[in-house]
């Protein structure tokens, strides 16, 4: 309380100082007979002069941050599609350097020059239809050279992935991220957020998860029902206020709604013909590291649990956004292991990252996933490793944890022929 | 006309009718203004403490700890929930109370009536209600500072499903309701403040006053009202189908989610359509925000250049291009959503159409300048100001309007740079550059030329000293909103550096920047009392607006309002006396307009 009190009488006794600097000052300029809207060459010229000087300081400390700064110190594009992408910056940033540079230079020139000087009469030149037609058709030629060249790379950015991309699931949720490999058949399960819970966190549908999910549901309404019939029975040992009654019975009524929900899908599933269960036999999955093979096309797709994220590769010039509800996707290819990437950059702890880049909650800026690119072999290596994965489906038993992955994977692959990522995209209730 | 001549003069007013509850536009105007400066002040000290903690993160601080208390600053350290909404209600005061009711508010009720040559606005009653309505919804979002539960915390875009469930982030709970409230009157307090300037510029533009003579200020600030008609009703039901989703478990926004734990019913609806809905309004809305500082600008270098404004149909051709195209070109905030790539693609060509009005009208600015005659009145200084950061912001809009480049980029500090310099610095430069110029007509009184000044010179240094080096932090990758950059760290301990070194700068400029701030706001405060008394015509101007007395009355002008014969432009015209000639003065004989 002290030191605000002090605060305060400081702040009003420096405003009182600087009324009375001011008072003074008008006393001296009324007895000068300036007034204040008169002109000051003075001060004018000063003015003027600033402006020259601030352009130098401003050019200086540009080209200063440039030499020391320059690009962020991004390290190379680790991605096919990001070398274009650095490309078409530089390009970019070849025309913003220029009209940057020459019409903040015109700006400050003309300010320094054309200081108000009371002999002269300032030139009286209200259009010139010439001139304006030049700076509209320079412009327009200029963006048409950036957007011809934007939406080419645009295109081939978010263009069909190519049949050999490897497809993998990026899933979001309030703080991290998990990616889903889909194994050797490519093909990532089928998920449904109604099924997520504990021991599935991605909500991936097998049978067995539908059953498990459903008991839980079962036992979560009996669970509420036995305390609600406790309250009933009038034994007087259960006190309960109205409002935990009513969320009570409103828990029951909704879990008995998603509840009806799944059983619906259950059916539609078990209608099909073919048995969709088995595209999630061979998937796994990891929150350790996203894991990719240089040289080998990815296509990611992205989900999202609970508020809108984003996925964003910085290294590899690649950002999408992980959606509620939705499904996105997006694709790209690594170039560089992360072992090349140290060397590269010189920088022996470098690491490749996967941020999220949407605010979702207090803890948004601890939320991403180190993301490590290798060779095929050392992807093969790590796949093994223990306790770097998860599979899907649970195991039988606990030390054919890896065969049985690679068991699900060649049944699942022989049934698939077709290469279709559009239709593994979509859920069974989109 | 000449009944409401006759009406100014007999009946006396109280003082609750002439300063609360007043339907006199140029009172109206300065309520506005005053609201503004308050509310800028506290957007101001938001962005200080945040600035705080990410220029020393975790470090402790007297200042956070004064402000924010041991709830919110725990042992002199922002907490990690309130720094979101630190940054959530610097970037809604600002955008919306500051620069868009402050901004239009003031200048559109002052400035059009006094410049088209009309007794008042078009309905004194609606323009009082506008005004109330934004006090009532300042008041609403600084009331959400102290609820319990924090601030809205979702960032000023408030994005769903973040901002709808409690569940997701505490600050979704009252914070965002009294949030969604007070924008919610916000918007009816601006639409009807624009249909009230498109009346009054429509039709009561006095004798002679042609639209191609009316000065660039109105007709700024026309377009800007028909942009806000057009754009803020869709924020309403924006943010109406919001509050259902919030109160009555509908799902516009909503599809298959789990909140902290808990299962979701509502399917069926997008949080891409939340997106659509609140950018058709947001990026109309830069416009809203830039127009009227253009405008002003537009004025102010005209006059204090002594010369008339270079290209006057091509600016308001600019505008009215700007305007159109500004309504087609929202989906560039969203080319990462997950929309799809060739509605992008079209979004990137209407984008980066806009750069070429943009273009036209600075290069106006400076062929203005050329061979002009400057006077560096304090207005003038921070109009120069505006030119220098509309062109500096613009160009990086090039980088984020293609989406090939955006996708790098889109959410990082790079972004945040771009929409400071072009819209927050030009709109506040333009603001700071009206007050100057108009407060003699305001107050009848002068500020003071000098401390404008050093005002102007520390403004400008801070202002690029805190969003230049921000740049390079967001071409780096840094994402923002980010409560510290630890992360950086454990992958890049370069760009961890770089990081921590540039946000220290940018914080110190933050700071001296605030601080210059309070040189304004002495002088504002203390000229409007005490200042020198004003002639009527102090920077020798040509609109109509310095023909009224100096002395406010009721119906602006005392007998007729004058008649226009000729465009507000006419500054250093050959075969003139003076170098400058009033709207009101005849056409000399052969004398040719323009």
């Amino acid at each position: 309380m002290g030191i605000k009190l002090i605060v305060l009488v400081v702040i009003v006794l420096a405003v009182i100082a600087v009324a009375q600097i001011m008072r003074v000052y008008e006393l001296s300029s009324k007895l000068k007979g300036h007034r204040e809207e008169d002109v000051d060459l003075k001060a004018n010229n000063l003015n003027a002069g600033l402006f020259l000087v601030f352009l130098a300081v401003f050019f200086g400390s540009f080209f200063w941050m440039l030499a020391v700064y320059g690009n962020g110190l991004n390290p190379p594009a680790a991605s096919e599609h990001g070398q274009d992408v650095d490309w078409l910056f530089n390009i970019n940033w070849a025309i913003v350097f220029t009209v940057f540079l020459s019409t903040n230079f015109l700006l400050f020139f003309f300010a320094y020059k054309y200081s108000y000087n009371p002999d002269r009469k300032a030139f009286y030149f209200p259009h010139d239809n010439k001139l304006e037609m030049i700076w509209t058709i320079i412009p327009a030629a200029a963006l048409a050279v950036i957007i011809i060249l934007g939406l080419m790379t645009w295109n081939s950015i978010t263009g069909k992935p190519s049949d050999d991309a490897v497809i993998v699931e990026i899933y979001a949720k309030q703080f991290d991220f998990t990616a889903r490999y889909s194994g050797d058949d490519n093909k990532l399960g089928y998920a449904d957020y109604k099924l997520v819970n504990g021991t599935n966190p991605l909500g991936v549908i097998t049978e067995e998860n539908i059953e498990t999910r459903l008991a839980e549901i079962d036992e979560t309404i009996e669970n509420n029902q036995t305390k609600l019939d406790a309250f009933h029975s009038d034994t007087g040992e259960v006190t309960m206020s109205a409002v935990t009654e009513l969320k009570l019975q409103r828990e029951i009524e909704k879990m008995g709604r998603i509840r009806m929900r799944i059983e619906k899908m259950q059916r539609s599933f078990t209608e099909d013909s073919v048995n969709i269960f088995d595209y999630a036999n061979d998937d796994f999955m990891t929150k350790i590291t996203l894991f990719m093979v240089k040289d080998q096309e990815y296509q990611f797709v992205f989900r999202s649990q609970d508020v809108i994220h984003s996925a964003y590769f910085p290294h590899f010039r690649a950002q999408m956004n992980c959606v509620p509800g939705m499904r996105t996707t997006l694709k790209f290819k690594p170039i560089f292991t992360t072992q090349e990437m140290k060397e590269m950059t010189g920088n022996p702890d470098f690491e490749y990252i996967l941020l999220c880049n949407k605010i979702c909650g207090a803890s948004h800026y601890n939320m991403n996933m180190p993301v490590y690119v290798g060779t095929q072999e050392e992807f093969d290596a790590w796949v093994d490793g223990e306790n770097n994965v998860t599979p899907i489906i649970a195991p039988a038993t606990e030390e054919t944890t890896n065969n049985s992955v690679e068991e699900g994977n060649e049944e699942a692959g022989a049934d698939e022929s077709e290469s279709n990522t559009d239709d593994s995209e979509n859920g069974p209730e989109a | 006309m000449a009944a409401t001549a006759a009406h100014g003069h007999h009946h006396k007013e109280s003082f609750i009718t002439k300063y609360i509850f007043s339907q006199d536009h140029k009172m109206i105007g300065k309520q506005f203004l005053v609201t503004a400066i308050i509310m800028a002040v506290v957007a101001v000290i938001l962005s200080v403490l945040f600035r705080i903690q990410l220029g020393w993160p975790g470090e402790s601080n007297s200042a956070l700890s004064f402000f924010l208390g041991d709830k919110w600053a725990p042992g002199g350290v922002l907490d990690r929930g309130m720094y979101l909404g630190l940054v959530t209600i610097h970037g809604t005061i600002m955008v919306f109370f500051v620069l868009t009711g402050g901004l239009s508010g003031t200048f559109s009720n002052i400035l059009i009536p006094l410049q088209c040559g009309a007794r008042d606005m078009a309905s004194g009653l609606l323009n009082m209600i506008s005004y109330w309505l934004f006090f009532i919804s300042s008041c609403l979002m600084l009331y959400g500072l102290f609820v319990e539960t924090g601030p809205a915390g979702g960032g000023w875009t408030v994005y769903p499903p973040l901002s709808i469930y409690e569940e997701a982030t505490p600050s979704s709970g009252t914070g965002m309701t009294i949030w969604l409230l007070s924008m919610t009157i916000f918007v009816a307090s601006s639409l009807l403040g624009s249909l009230n300037y498109i009346v009054t510029v429509l039709n009561m533009r006095t004798k002679g006053m042609k639209m191609t003579r009316l000065p660039l200020t109105i007709w700024a600030f026309f377009i800007t009202a028909v942009i806000g008609v057009l754009s803020f009703p869709v924020l309403v039901s924006c943010v109406v189908l919001m509050l259902m989703d919030r109160t009555l478990g509908t799902s516009f926004y909503i599809n298959d989610a789990i909140e902290g734990g808990e299962i979701l019913e509502q399917s069926g609806g997008s949080p891409l359509l939340f997106e659509h809905l609140f950018w058709f309004l947001g990026h109309p809305e830069v416009y809203i925000v830039l127009l009227p500082a253009l405008g002003l600008t537009s004025e102010i270098v005209s006059t204090n250049s002594r010369k008339p404004i270079f290209g006057y149909r091509a600016m308001i051709g600019s505008i009215l291009a700007i305007a159109f195209l500004s309504f087609i070109v929202w989906g560039h905030h969203m080319f990462i959503t997950g929309m799809n790539p060739f509605l992008g693609g079209v979004f990137v060509f209407t984008t980066l159409l806009i750069a070429i009005p943009s273009a036209v009208k600075a290069f106006n600015y400076i062929t203005t300048l050329w061979k002009g005659n400057i006077k560096y009145t304090p207005a003038m200084l921070f109009s120069v100001g505006l030119v220098s950061s509309f062109i500096t912001g613009g160009v990086t809009g090039i980088i984020l309007a293609d989406s090939a480049l955006d996708i790098a980029v889109h959410d990082t500090y790079f972004v945040v740079a771009h929409f400071h310099v072009v819209m927050g610095l030009s709109a506040i430069f333009g603001m700071f550059a009206g007050v100057y110029h108009w407060f003699p007509k305001m107050y009848g009184r002068m500020m003071n030329s000098r401390m404008g000044m050093v005002h102007f010179w520390l403004t400008l240094v801070s202002a690029y000293g805190v969003f230049f080096p921000m740049h390079f932090v967001g071409i780096g990758g840094a994402p923002r909103r980010y409560y510290d950059y630890s992360v950086y760290e454990t992958f890049d301990v370069n760009q961890f550096e770089m990081i921590m070194d540039l946000n220290v700068v940018i914080s110190i400029f933050a700071i001296i920047g605030a601080i210059a701030q309070a040189i304004f706001i002495f002088n504002f405060f203390y000229s409007a009392r005490r200042g020198p008394i004003a002639v009527q015509n102090p920077w020798k101007g040509n609109t109509l607006e310095w023909t009224a007395p100096v002395e406010h009355i009721h119906g602006n002008w005392p007998g007729e309002v004058p008649e226009v014969f000729r465009w507000p432009y006419d500054y250093s015209k050959p075969g003139m006396e003076e170098d400058f000639c009033p709207q009101t003065v005849p056409l000399m004989e052969g004398e040719e307009e323009h």
